[in-house]
């Protein structure tokens, strides 16, 4: 290689990728809409829990919904879409910017070897 | 085969891990989600290349908690069929004892079309495994072309409705009907309507011995064009319209699994779709179109309450 980014020639052969690591993962940056969950209303029937693609719906002790981690959800709506109860109400996440520049120092995609190294 | 109990399953850890790249709202991981909840032993998982084998290995991560073996697209027949035959070699010489599953997975890409000689020839040899085809109709990874899961008239990159045609001319394949050709035990057809239908025939699959092939038909929000909030309901419609008719095959013999109470016309499950919007624009309606669609419809759910071969 003659300098700049490194090749595919330069990665070392005999990788190992560690299970679930993409936990890491902070999927919940490509959020552009945030489900609000209102356990006054939510009945624990665990419709969004099973129908989450991004099994974001935290449950507790006897399956309680507790709520939703916006680490990994990507705000696609389902949850909402599927609750009987209208407990989980769908905002702009625009509503929430300042949270956001406020606390930038999570986990982000690029971190890759620093977050690797705490699996 | 019990009653599935979802206040049980929360506390289970599941296979598939959070984190994948999986697009929001899509179907796919939802799917394997579900059909890995009823699942009681350890499962060898096996993926053809595919939306969902991309995005859960972006390397260097990976979004498995179980054993995972990928090796091309066409393969994941093949590949399943090596693990189990040496599970049983490595189990005859005493090095296992434990219970293991085995579930291969595709796309419809990987699975009607590429993986389908593959696969043909593991549901033939008869290997103990469970395929898992998710099907969203296209090759979606790559940005929407046709695949022979494609039903007629949906609109792909590859069979783009304009001028000339009003996207896909030929019906999809009957891959469920094709799989349960193959006189194999078990086979079923199902989709995200119902969470615990899903997950009651993919434990049943699972159970049964030798192979089992089961087609979940799962909404591509991107290239089906829908809002990735209505999935759950475009696949009540995919269900209550018999466009996917809810059912197994069981030893050869058709059991609907799912009758709607309230059918509803197919042309409701194809208004909800942008990949149909062309059926229904500018005034111009394609009521041909629409009613070959009933008929397909018709003519398959007919076939399939009298437990024939549908075409
Ligand atoms: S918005 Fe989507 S990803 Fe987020 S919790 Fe709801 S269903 Fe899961
Ligand atoms: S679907 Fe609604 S009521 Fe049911 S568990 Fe989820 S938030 Fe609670």
């Amino acid at each position: 290689m003659s300098g700049g980014a490194p090749c595919w020639q330069d990665i070392l052969p005999g990788t190992v990728t560690l299970g679930e690591s993409s936990r890491v993962v902070e999927t919940g940056l490509w959020r552009s809409l945030r489900p609000i969950l209102d356990v006054e209303k939510c009945v624990s029937c665990l419709k969004c829990w099973v129908q989450c693609p991004d099994m974001s719906i935290q449950t507790g002790e006897g399956g309680a919904v507790q709520g939703i981690d916006m680490f990994f959800c990507k705000g696609c709506g389902i949850c909402a879409a599927v609750c009987p109860t209208g407990a989980i109400s769908i905002r702009p996440e625009s509503d929430f910017q300042d949270e956001a520049d406020a606390s930038s120092g999570g986990a982000s995609p690029g971190k890759v070897g620093e977050l690797v190294g705490q699996l | 085969m019990g009653v599935v109990n979802v206040r049980e399953l929360t506390g289970k850890s599941n296979p598939l891990a959070e984190g994948h790249r999986m697009c929001p709202g899509c179907g796919a991981p939802t799917a394997l989600r579900q059909a890995f909840m009823g699942m009681d032993s350890p499962v060898v998982v096996v993926g053809a290349t595919g939306c969902l084998e991309v995005s859960t290995t972006v390397y260097p991560y990976s979004s498995w908690r179980a054993p995972f073996l990928h090796v091309a697209f066409e393969n994941a027949g093949a590949a399943v069929s090596g693990v189990v035959a040496a599970h049983r070699a490595m189990s005859r010489k005493k090095l296992f004892r434990e219970e293991i599953k085995f579930v291969a997975f595709g796309g419809d890409g990987g699975t009607y079309d590429i993986g389908f000689q593959s696969l043909s020839g593991a549901l033939e040899r008869g290997h103990d495994f469970t395929y898992i085809c998710y099907n969203n109709q296209g090759y979606m990874n790559t940005g929407a072309q046709r695949s022979g899961a494609t039903p007629r008239s949906a609109n792909t990159t590859t069979s783009p409705a304009g001028i000339l045609a009003p996207g896909k001319l030929q019906r999809a394949k009957n891959l469920t009907e094709i799989a349960a050709a193959h006189n194999i035990p078990y086979v079923a057809q199902t989709t995200l309507h119902d969470p615990l239908d899903l997950i009651r025939k993919v434990r049943r699959a699972v159970e049964t011995p030798g192979p089992a092939f089961v087609n979940i038909l799962v909404p591509c929000a991107l290239f089906w064009k829908i809002n990735p909030a209505d999935q759950v309901k475009i696949c009540r419609l995919a269900a209550d319209s018999k466009f996917w008719p809810i059912y197994e095959v069981v030893n050869g013999e058709r059991v609907v699994s799912y009758t709607p109470k309230k059918p509803v016309p197919v042309e409701d499950f194809l208004r909800a779709q942008g990949r149909y919007a062309h059926l229904f624009a500018g005034g111009g309606v394609r009521r041909d179109l629409i009613d070959q669609a009933q008929a397909d419809v018709d003519a398959e759910w007919e076939n399939l309450t009298q437990n024939r071969r549908s075409s």
